[in-house]
């Protein structure tokens, strides 16, 4: 699928194992650069191990991960190094260091990384809170942040060194829909801003839909179909129809029972 | 038959895989000294929660054995009419043996433990992931600071425990049983030679790597052999920590005992 944008990592053929169960099977897509490509599917059905596959902590398994055209389950210790300075992961939980502040996160791979003197490290560190709506926190620990919060902190560590490709896991769970909605648009404006290629891995279908230029529908460990939204949402084939009916179904489900436990069937009930 | 020769093939391809985690492990952390990031901050910050937060759990348990010592001594080398020679016991057992033992099995109780779970729950919280993902060694960034600190905080500590611990032996054997002063004090000038100081040394500096390479291993890969991350994981890989560092530690005792004698 042409985006008029080339494909800055192409996955070839992956399959994946956990000790002798095959959890992902030959999968295949591009992904554009300088474009979000979003990898939706159900809980369970393999999008995490294949954004492990994709930041290089999972290695083995045949099939291929083309970075620039060079594989990266090939790379030596020092290109992993290299590949791994030009991105920046948001892992569903944030990850953030408990035994710092939230500022001293933000700070460790620009100590690490660089030989700035430590005062323009504190001043980069609060500039990128500070794009984050994070400015007064700086001096928290993480434990004293909400889930939103830490999932923001956790992306300004992530842009900490300005990557070229941010890979983000699951950036609406646990938080409110105002709260989600807050996170895609700031996804949205990386993109437009600093032309930064996102892949971000999510089972949530109305946040896919908003964010996506390209979306990869996973089940089972398989990919069902690779489009644009549009592309997507007009789909004849059966397996996809049913994946987005059986979201949808999901969360309509899930609603009910809620209310349920919440108002009492003869609410719903007359409700309806 | 086929099933058990199958069982035991299995068990022991893992047990090897095992033992060149463990001990590719080592290799990584050793390699760390030369790698970046800059370590200093982290050794200090590591050489006051192993080394200052230790000192009065090691100055008490120093305290009581040398007492004890004391006790026991005097009331075997009277026996033998032989009480002068009460500061000569309690300094040798101590600095060619229960000091570096008593230390490191402390300090695998105190820091080891902790150390185990704080890298535990970083491996579940994808914390250890985090930092790879950042092209940052965990192993020189988590591990090598805490190996560097407890080779310079042991010794120490050992030092600190002989020296309470011959206190603790004269302060029963001279003030409470009328053992004379100058024979305990010549007895443990007369009777302690550099040799038996160089052991002492030596066994707490290998105590030291062998329980920060068990702790920490424990920590780092907590769950990994099972596939599942989780509280259960972490506390089940300090338990095993605690208990294979202190059994290392008593065994390497016997083994760096049999080489130094």
């Amino acid at each position: 699928m042409s985006m008029g944008h080339s494909d800055l990592i192409e996955v070839c053929g992956l399959n994946s194992y956990y000790d002798s169960r095959q959890v992902l099977f030959d999968i295949r897509f591009g992904i554009p650069d300088k474009r979000i490509t979003v990898i939706m599917g159900v809980s369970g059905c393999g999008k995490t191990t294949l954004l492990r596959h994709l930041i290089g902590l999972k290695r083995t398994g045949p099939g291929q991960i083309m970075v620039d055209g060079r594989d990266l389950g090939k790379f030596n210790e020092e290109g992993m190094r290299v590949y791994r300075r030009r991105i920046g992961v948001l892992f569903q939980s944030g990850a953030l260091f408990n035994s710092m502040t939230v500022a001293e996160n933000i700070a460790v791979p620009l100590k690490v990384h660089t030989r700035l003197p430590d005062e323009t490290i504190q001043i980069m560190a609060l500039i990128k809170l500070n794009c984050l709506g994070l400015a007064e926190f700086g001096a928290y620990m993480p434990s004293q942040l909400s889930g939103g919060m830490r999932k923001r902190a956790g992306l300004a560590r992530a842009l900490a060194m300005d990557p070229e490709i941010l890979f983000v896991d699951e950036p609406s769970s646990g938080l409110d829909p105002i709260t989600a909605a807050g996170l895609d648009l700031l996804l949205l404006e990386l993109r437009e801003t600093l032309g930064m290629t996102i892949i971000v891995v999510t089972h949530e279908l109305e946040s896919a839909f908003r964010i996506s230029d390209r979306l990869v529908v996973m089940d089972r460990g398989r990919i069902l179909a690779v489009g644009s939204p549009d592309e997507i949402r007009e789909s004849q084939d059966g397996r996809v129809l049913q994946f987005l009916k059986r979201e949808a179904d999901t969360v309509k489900v899930n609603a009910t029972g809620y209310l349920s436990r919440i108002l009492g069937n003869e609410t719903i009930r007359s409700a309806r | 038959m086929t099933p058990l020769v199958q069982s035991l093939g299995a068990f022991v391809l893992d047990q090897l895989a095992y033992l060149g985690r463990m001990g590719l492990f080592l290799v990584y952390v050793v390699r760390g000294i030369i790698r970046p990031p800059a370590k200093f901050l982290a050794v200090v910050k590591q050489i006051h929660f192993i080394g200052t937060k230790s000192f009065f759990v090691i100055g008490f348990t120093a305290a009581f054995t040398g007492m004890v010592l004391g006790l026991q001594g005097y009331y075997t080398l009277s026996k033998f009419g032989s009480e002068g020679l009460l500061g000569s016991g309690v300094a040798l057992s101590l600095i060619r043996e229960l000091g570096p033992v008593l230390t490191a099995l402390m300090v695998t109780g105190r820091a080891g433990s902790a150390m185990c779970a704080e890298i535990g729950i970083m491996r579940i919280d994808d914390q250890i992931d985090a930092l790879e993902c950042m092209a940052i060694d965990p192993f020189a960034y988590l591990i090598t600071p805490k190996l560097l600190a407890c080779l310079i905080c042991l010794p120490l500590l050992t030092a600190f425990c002989d020296v309470v611990g011959i206190y603790g032996g004269y302060v029963i054997g001279v003030d409470l049983l009328g053992v004379s002063p100058g024979a305990y004090l010549e007895g443990v000038e007369h009777s302690v030679v550099w040799k038996d100081v160089y052991m002492g040394i030596a066994k707490s500096l290998c105590f030291a790597v062998l329980m920060i390479w068990i702790c920490t291993y424990k920590g780092f890969y907590a769950g990994v052999d099972i596939g599942n991350f989780g509280p259960e994981e972490v506390s089940q890989a300090t338990t095993d920590a605690v208990v294979l560092s202190s059994v290392a530690i008593l065994a390497g005792d016997y083994i760096v005992t049999s080489i130094l004698l």
